[in-house]
């Protein structure tokens, strides 16, 4: 049952061949059984989560069930969900349980989808390697010795170790893609705007985009039914027809241009994860795709620009944790200044004190010109490279991360080659393009490799098709981690 | 450019977080290393370029001028860190 696709649970679940009760007991088991060693959720509720599998079955034998009825999901801790302790991996909401619902977690009870839990991340989604959460790292079921990428890294664990049946990450820079990637798992960042932001705790707002995490393309399409829609409580959400994201799972591939940036293929990638890329890229011409060269010159600056424009949106939007309103609040101070800093200074770790550090800086009186509107301008030649190759090709495929997945405290010491580990994608975040990251192979130590697919604006229906004629000529997606 | 300590403390001040100087010798080699990696940016020639604030160009959406919200005043305060009747208490800033 637990490799079972969203689609084979569903029909079983209409069929009356097993209860949701049951089927979330199954994984709540494997939860307790399994927690402990990859540390991948934060907060398990059995009493709520049953609760809901018992209303999920009331309405299966009403007939009245929807795609997702009754499947447990679990969920980044980064979505408020009412009732539920919700800590964005800090201490500063250690004590935070929402009193309200983000608008992708009612997207999913309205489907009646089960709410299996709180996944673990790196703090706010500061981090590539989900070291920085004050609840522990994560550990990647495929070695546990190695982290699964960040910030989505324990919604990335839970999903490869079959611990849910699929669950939600979020993306600024690559963290629903690269924890992805590092994991063996499917996941999908939409187009900025396609998923609503309300109630998903801000990091940095113009590039934070909610996306599912999967085990299949088919899976992360019938998610993105559920996630995707106009909600006016986002003042970004785009109002746009309601789509069906699996209409072109099965189109054939038959002319598909893939365009291969040359930047991509250049030095800094791994010779293992070159060797599966360019296999994924042989079997995707035998399926009938042709392969067109392009550049996205300025992509060697999404780096610098993206650790000016998310620290200062991040300094910003941090600034509402003053230890008055709700989380954590410092236990001795000696007035109203004081205990803001302490307040600020206690609740927060190193790399959240780093990026609000770092955007204080580069939004203050001298600065505000030479950093944070230099970024901006940079990040239109970076959007304009796209919109340039896209007149060339349909979709854009590259590695989602230049090296397998590293070793626990590898670089716990240098935020720079931290950073570093996003190169492949954070630009689409500021171009705020779709990018997907599917398996396609295995590098060193037998570690998964995945590969990206990067499409145009609104055209994630298509990436899906790309990823799922891909996902039925290999089956690099359903290997699982012996665990 | 590089941060001095001085530029350290000034920014751990606008940013409201306490520091000892361990901390803030330590976030100044840091954010030193990190501005660095940012400095690359500077040789771009963005003369004539709009700056891009957002990926997609939207207005602010209006709305009718009405109550949307409840009151739910309760459920609120009820994860704050010190409430009475209604108010949240912070220490004494008038004399």
């Amino acid at each position: 049952m637990i490799h079972s696709s969203l689609s084979q649970l569903g029909a079983a679940l209409r069929a009356k061949k097993i209860s949701s009760v049951e089927l979330t007991q199954t994984y709540l088991d494997r939860i307790a059984q399994l927690n402990p060693t990859l540390n991948a959720f934060i907060t398990v509720n059995p009493e709520m989560s049953l609760a809901q599998a018992r209303a999920a079955d009331a309405r299966l034998a009403a007939g009245s069930a929807a795609a997702l009825t009754g499947i447990p999901i679990a969920q980044k801790d980064i979505f408020c969900a009412k009732g539920w302790l919700t800590t964005c991996g800090s201490k500063m909401l250690h004590n935070f349980v929402s009193p309200y619902d983000a608008h992708v977690i009612s997207q999913f009870n309205n489907a009646g989808a089960i709410n299996l839990g709180k996944t673990n991340m790196d703090e706010f989604a500061m981090g590539s390697s989900n070291e920085t959460s004050h609840y522990g790292a994560v550990k990647n079921p495929w070695d546990t010795a190695r982290v699964p990428g960040g910030s989505s890294g324990g919604t990335a664990a839970a999903v490869a170790a079959r611990l849910c049946a699929a669950a939600t990450g979020t993306d600024t820079g690559g963290s629903i893609r690269q924890p992805a990637a590092l994991c063996g798992i499917s996941g999908l960042k939409p187009t900025y705007g396609v998923c609503s932001r309300y109630g998903m705790i801000a990091f940095a707002s113009s590039l934070d985009q909610a996306g599912p995490m999967g085990r299949s393309a088919e899976d992360l399409a019938l998610m993105m039914n559920v996630m995707a829609g106009f909600d006016e409580r986002d003042s970004t959400s785009l109002q746009r027809e309601k789509e069906d994201y699996t209409r072109d799972l099965n189109k054939p591939l038959t002319g598909l241009r893939i365009g291969l940036p040359k930047e991509f293929f250049a030095e800094g990638m791994g010779s293992d994860v070159a060797k599966a890329v360019e296999a994924a890229l042989a079997e995707y011409k035998k399926l009938g795709a042709v392969i067109v060269d392009i550049s996205l010159p300025n992509s060697k600056l999404s780096v610098p620009v993206y650790y000016v424009l998310a620290p200062a949106e991040a300094s910003s939007n941090l600034s509402r944790f003053d230890g008055v309103r709700y989380g954590y609040r410092a236990p001795e101070y000696s007035d109203l200044a004081d205990m803001y800093e302490k307040s600020r200074a206690q609740g927060f770790g190193a790399e959240v004190k780093r990026r609000i550090m770092i955007g204080t800086y580069v939004l203050s009186h001298g600065y505000y010109d030479a950093y944070y509107l230099q970024a901006q301008k940079i990040r239109r030649l970076i959007a304009q490279d796209f919109t340039e190759a896209f007149t060339q090709c349909d979709v854009i495929m590259g590695p989602t991360s230049p090296s397998t997945a590293f070793k626990l405290g590898e670089k716990g010491d240098d935020p720079v080659q931290m950073y570093l580990s996003d190169i492949y994608t954070i630009a689409v975040n500021l171009a705020g393009l779709p990018g997907m990251s599917i398996p396609c192979g295995f590098g060193a130590n037998d570690m998964p490799v995945g590969l990206q697919i990067i499409g145009n604006y609104f055209d994630e229906a298509r990436m899906l098709n790309v990823a799922h004629q891909f996902q039925q000529a290999t089956d690099w997606h359903s290997r699982a981690p012996k665990i | 450019m590089s941060l001095s300590t001085a530029d350290v403390e000034k920014v751990a001040r606008l940013a409201r977080l306490a520091m000892n100087d361990q901390e803030l010798q330590a976030a100044q080699a840091q954010l030193n290393n990190i501005f660095g990696l940012i400095a690359e940016m500077q040789a771009v020639d963005t003369k004539g370029v709009e700056p891009m604030s957002h990926s997609q160009d939207l207005a602010q959406r209006l709305r009718e001028d009405r109550v949307t919200e409840p009151n739910q005043r309760e459920a609120f305060q009820a994860v704050a860190p010190q409430v009475e009747q209604g108010l949240y208490l912070v220490p004494q800033v008038i004399e």
